[in-house]
């Protein structure tokens, strides 16, 4: 019964929060021309037109593309650095000083570089996104791999382990959890910053939808089209929660 | 194997160990010149005070720590750096948690690329020998502390090491799981006749367990007397404990750190 009553709370919270909205665009908050096509009952209106004449898929779509990409590549660069960092301790003296200062630098700063180097387009925009994903999973694997018990260490060594196999057997498994924390880090800032950087340029994506629904005054798709980000980020932080709960180990 | 007892050759040699730490910028002598031979096949328990050096005394053997000078030999060899023939049972037990118990014991092996069928094979057998059988799949953090220091010693023999080095490994259990462990290890060790050289604080215990008692003396951590432990085996029957000998023997050992004095005697006994 306990259970029940939780879940309607978490209902309750989405009721509360739409008659709020509803309630901002009867008061004409949103000014009094549009606000009519700012309420929820607009937006989702709008979105199930989105849905049936496809413009939603041919916009999200890019966007999972362009995110899910720049993660792949963030991945790939970051869980090796990471655990290197936390390794071994020149290497995390050596690069604390410049990925502390990298990544408090917005990556959208970088845009105008990104545009010289790449032109504008999807590269820039999967550059930037990967830019701002590979920090938080730098950071925390090597917080994982640099807080690893020295008893599993040492243990593993009277086990006949070398830097190799203390890597692969011990620091690295040690560290998941770490990771994936990393990575529901890295997915969120992804996400956010995919809006701003798909308005650099690119034909398609939500970010892009966004600037092309205020052009054309469509104020209930652009409500539309942030409920939709709102979704899918919150499904994409569902799933890295999920991989948090099914892959961290306990003491 | 028996080649070397017969030349009268002992497994582990310990020659003049002598450890120095630097603290605080002072030079801070923690062993001096231990000398210690241990057959192959003995039990063989270092006992003494915290702050004797008995752990590090093993953790030199076990190539975790190096000594400051001296020499440890195993196999007519001087030995330097850990390796799967000296397995270590830790205190704290050192089990990984995203392991199950079978993977744990099958860690050594891994590293040794030991195919999948043989480790199952091996993993198996030592968790019999240890008492674990049916635990295999569970976690870590599924069972107790005495099953987990049953899971250590199983990886330890997993190796088939030369030596077995034991390291206060039953003082974080309770009472009651501590003498049950103690007759399991003798039981694994009468089984696997592997020898084995066990750090304690515990005089009982100590007794209970050696074919020899190597008593240790502090500040500096040194010596003190090789003692002879003749009590009949097996003694799986914890009554032994009563008998008149086991009694003389711990008084024996009681009156070695009498004789010190008492500013020097910080006993944990």
């Amino acid at each position: 019964m306990a259970l029940i009553a939780d879940r309607l709370y978490y209902v309750l919270g989405v009721i509360v929060f739409l008659a709020v909205w509803q309630a901002a665009s009867v008061f004409k908050l949103f000014g009094s021309e549009f606000s009519e096509s700012f309420s929820p009952v607009a937006a989702m209106l709008a979105l199930i037109e989105m849905i049936k004449n496809g413009e939603l898929v041919h916009h999200a779509l890019p966007s999972l593309r362009r995110v899910l990409i720049s993660l792949s590549f963030a991945v790939v660069v970051a869980l090796p650095v990471g655990v290197l960092v936390g390794y071994f301790k020149r290497i995390e003296q050596m690069t604390y000083v410049v990925f502390q200062f990298m990544r408090m630098i917005s990556p959208l700063a970088w845009m105008p570089i990104a545009i010289i180097i790449f032109g504008v387009g999807d590269v820039s925009v999967v550059f930037l996104l990967w830019l701002v994903a590979i920090w938080p999973l730098i950071l925390n694997t090597s917080h994982g791999a640099g807080r690893v018990s020295p008893l599993w260490v040492n243990m593993s060594r009277t086990m006949g382990a070398r830097d190799a196999g203390i890597l692969r057997k011990v620091i690295i498994p040690a560290a998941v959890p770490d990771m994936l924390t990393g990575l529901r880090l890295a997915v969120g800032v992804s996400w956010i910053i995919l809006v701003p950087a798909e308005m650099l340029g690119v034909p398609d994506g939500l970010g892009y939808f966004i600037l092309d629904t205020r052009d054309r005054f469509r104020y209930d798709q652009l409500m539309a089209t942030i409920m939709v980000i709102g979704m899918i980020g919150y499904l994409l932080d569902s799933v890295n929660r999920w991989l948090i709960h099914k892959f961290s180990w306990k003491i | 194997m028996s080649e070397t007892k017969a030349k009268g050759v002992p497994l582990l040699e310990l020659r003049d160990v002598s450890k120095t730490f630097l603290k605080d910028g002072a030079e801070f002598k923690v062993l001096e010149k231990v000398n210690l031979e241990i057959d192959e096949g003995e039990f063989v328990c270092i006992l003494g005070p915290t702050g004797c050096g008995k752990s590090v005394t093993l953790q030199i053997v076990a190539g975790l720590i190096e000594q400051s000078s001296g020499s440890v030999i195993l196999d007519g060899r001087e030995e330097h750096g850990p390796g799967p023939h000296k397995g270590m049972v830790f205190q704290e037990y050192a089990l990984l948690p995203w392991r199950s118990v079978r993977e744990n014991v099958e860690l050594g092996l891994e590293l040794k690329g030991v195919s999948r069928k043989e480790r199952h094979r091996i993993a198996g057998e030592q968790l019999e020998i240890v008492g674990l059988k049916g635990a295999e799949n569970s976690m870590v953090h599924e069972i107790s502390g005495g099953m987990r220091q049953r899971a250590a010693i199983a990886r330890a023999l997993a190796n088939s090491p030369r030596i077995l080095l034991m390291d206060e490994p039953f003082e974080a259990l309770d009472a009651l799981t501590k003498e049950e462990m103690q007759i399991q290890i003798l039981k694994a060790w009468e089984k696997t006749k592997t020898t084995i050289f066990f750090v304690t604080h515990d005089v009982d215990e100590a007794i209970f367990l050696s074919d020899k008692i190597c008593v240790m003396d502090i500040n500096p951590g040194r010596v003190k007397k090789i003692l002879e432990n003749r009590l009949p085996r097996p003694r799986h029957e914890l009554v032994c404990r009563t008998d008149r000998e086991f009694g003389e023997m711990r008084d024996q050992i009681i009156q070695l750190y009498s004789s010190l004095k008492d500013e020097e005697l910080d006993l944990v006994f």
